[in-house]
């Protein structure tokens, strides 16, 4: 096979390859645009539950999470399994709610705080008891603008 | 070697657009692209505290009390129903076609238009009350919430279609604001009831 091969004699003419690097870079920016970073690891674990008249989340950096669900299987040995809600990178009460706002406005430019949305995602069996208590802190800390965090499915 | 015309033998660069498609449909299958998606509300600002919640009077007519029990049974206004019926209920709530006298009252509102007329058209004072339990799963009221943002959003296409003729969400953003102000989107969320009650 290769010990056949003939010196100075081609049998193909050489492609250009000099758009290459255009489609690779192509491909990293097409993903750059549509996949998301993950900012925060997620310590709860949840599904969220289904709605089919979602809007989607513009402008990222006005938004903030506000995480509810088990923990997760490998820190349920430290915290058990019930409904904990995760703020930043730690589990936290309703309490610390108002904190947490106040602090995520603070990185906002003046102009945007208005703007600010917080996104509640919620495991589907969480109890109302809970949200209740979130959102009560939420009016409380003056972040009313919410968005219940949904997947989109058809209805139904 | 060093007499040779090449230096380097030039690879044979065909394939490599395979590989990178290859590449494109192993990271399209691969990787997920989780926009956040959700339902919008706003909340009501906290009352100040010297204000009583009885303070605050709405007129019987103009609530519609959609309640969702722990055990996800939805009652809207006096009856119970289906998931199915809560977006048909709502719609002839907040349209209230016959003029009926149990349902809202309207407001004959004096909307600016984008091009500087203006559009007197009767606003309905209704108000959907949801209400639930401690014990109510987030999923169920997730599907009644997502039920009544559905007849609003029905209610504005219609709207849309007989002012503007296209649909709500096909309209520039002028005439968007200006169907919602006429259909605004009233969903209050009180604090929910005590189980024991009623």
């Amino acid at each position: 096979m290769a010990v056949m091969k003939k010196k100075g004699n081609k049998g193909l003419p050489a492609i250009s390859t000099a758009s290459l690097p255009d489609v690779i870079f192509m491909i990293l920016f097409f993903f750059m645009v549509s996949t998301t970073m993950r900012d925060q690891e997620v310590l709860v674990r949840f599904k969220l539950p289904e709605a089919s008249e979602v809007q989607k989340l513009e402008k990222k950096n006005l938004v903030s999470y506000i995480n509810i669900g088990q923990p997760t299987p490998s820190m349920q040995a430290k915290y058990g399994t019930a409904t904990q809600i995760q703020l930043n990178d730690s589990y936290k009460t309703a309490k610390d709610i108002g904190d947490f706002i106040a602090a995520e406005r603070d990185q906002l430019n003046e102009a945007d705080r208005s703007q600010m949305t917080v996104c509640i995602k919620s495991d589907q069996f969480t109890k109302m008891g809970m949200i209740t208590d979130v959102k009560q802190e939420l009016r409380r800390a003056n972040a009313l603008k919410i968005s219940y965090a949904a997947t989109k499915s058809l209805g139904y | 070697m060093a007499g040779n015309k090449r230096k380097v033998q030039e690879i044979n660069a065909g394939s490599m657009a395979d590989i990178a498609f290859l590449l494109l449909i192993f990271f399209l299958v691969a990787t997920t692209m989780n926009t956040d998606t959700g339902l919008v509300r706003v909340l009501p600002p906290m009352p100040p505290e010297d204000v009583k919640l009885e303070d605050i009077k709405v007129k019987d007519r103009n609530v519609l009390l959609v309640f969702v029990s722990p055990g996800g049974n939805i009652m809207v206004g006096d009856e119970e129903m289906q998931i199915q019926g809560v977006k048909d209920k709502t719609k002839e709530f907040i349209l209230n076609p016959m003029e009926a006298e149990n349902l809202p009252e309207k407001k004959e509102t004096e909307l600016e238009l984008p091009d500087g007329s203006k559009w007197v058209y009767p606003v309905s004072e209704g108000v959907v009350s949801l209400q639930t339990t401690r014990d109510t799963n987030y999923d169920v009221y997730i599907m009644v919430q997502n039920e009544l943002t559905r007849a609003f959003n029905e209610v504005r296409d219609e709207v849309a279609m007989s002012k503007f003729g296209a649909k709500f969400s096909e309209l520039p953003e002028e005439q968007r604001n200006v169907i919602t102000k006429a259909v605004p989107l009233k969903v209050s969320e009180a604090e929910p009831r005590k189980a024991n009650k009623k």
